[in-house]
């Protein structure tokens, strides 16, 4: 039987590599297939952390709602066109510096900060209703206003998509 | 033993890479991919700071950034659709109608 730990590297060193092969593979659609792929480990990982919610969500809505959205796009898109490898010639340089300094610091971060958590603090059970409950209690305003964003966005779309769209 | 800290690097990594992916690709749909790996490795940093400190806050914060992230993933794509069929490009340098 796999360990917690082995299951925690196989997830993450997969999840890293996936993201790299999104930034560099030349097609977007294997970029897309990728990131697919990406996602279901990071469900693994929310998984290990006992939000099984989270990782069923995860799978649900990105991997299931989210990518296929992307692929559709694709598909409608000229292959052409966005098949291409696009690398900004500014960027090669900067991005990875960008990049670089912001591991810098982060990692200075991740290496000094005293984390004021307790290790044996009461453990998440990950049960459904430990995350309902608040969902429907204290953060039931906020919840509406989701849905009511998300209703809005549903109807921009259909006025985005008009063939006459202004 | 997996600490709190190990997912964070995941976390800053992964968020790396997406930066990464929004500065160096010139396709707006890979831009797009590139900010759905930064709002995830955020949700993987939440949803490890409520696990590792036994407060379900993260996890609800994390429902609402998927929630919204979706909302803003169709109204993304669906204004690439529409100025794909004004100027047949998809490149982020191509489009230069709001340039003064």
């Amino acid at each position: 039987m796999w360990g917690q730990e082995t299951l925690f590297w196989i997830c993450s060193i997969a999840l890293i590599a996936c993201a790299l092969l999104v930034v560099f593979s030349p097609s977007t659609v294997s970029s897309a297939m990728f990131l697919i792929l990406g996602f279901f480990f990071l469900a693994g990982l929310y998984m290990l952390l006992h939000a099984f919610f989270l990782g069923v969500v995860q799978i649900l809505v990105y991997a299931g709602a989210v990518m296929v959205l992307f692929l559709f796009v694709i598909m409608l898109l000229d292959p052409k066109i966005i098949r291409r490898w696009w690398f900004k010639n500014a960027a090669i340089i900067g991005g990875p510096l960008l990049v670089a300094a912001l591991l810098v610091q982060v990692a200075h971060i991740l290496r000094t900060a005293p984390w004021h958590i307790t290790v044996d603090a009461q453990p998440l059970t990950g049960t459904l209703i430990e995350i309902v409950r608040p969902l429907f209690t204290t953060y039931l305003l906020p919840l509406e206003v989701t849905g009511l964003i998300l209703m809005v966005a549903a109807i921009g779309v259909v006025v985005l998509g008009r063939r006459d769209a202004p | 033993m997996i600490t709190l800290n190990h997912y964070l690097w995941v976390s800053i990594i992964l968020f790396s890479l997406g930066i990464l992916c929004i500065v160096l690709r010139r396709n707006t749909l890979m831009v797009y991919m590139g900010l759905e790996m930064n709002l995830n490795a955020a949700n993987l940093a939440l949803v490890a700071f409520s696990s590792f400190s036994g407060r379900i806050e993260g996890q609800v914060l994390v429902v609402f950034i998927i929630a919204i992230a979706a909302a803003e993933v169709a109204v993304g794509l669906a204004i690439l659709v529409a100025l794909y069929r004004k100027i047949q490009s998809v490149g982020t340098d191509d489009v230069r109608v709001l340039r003064g």
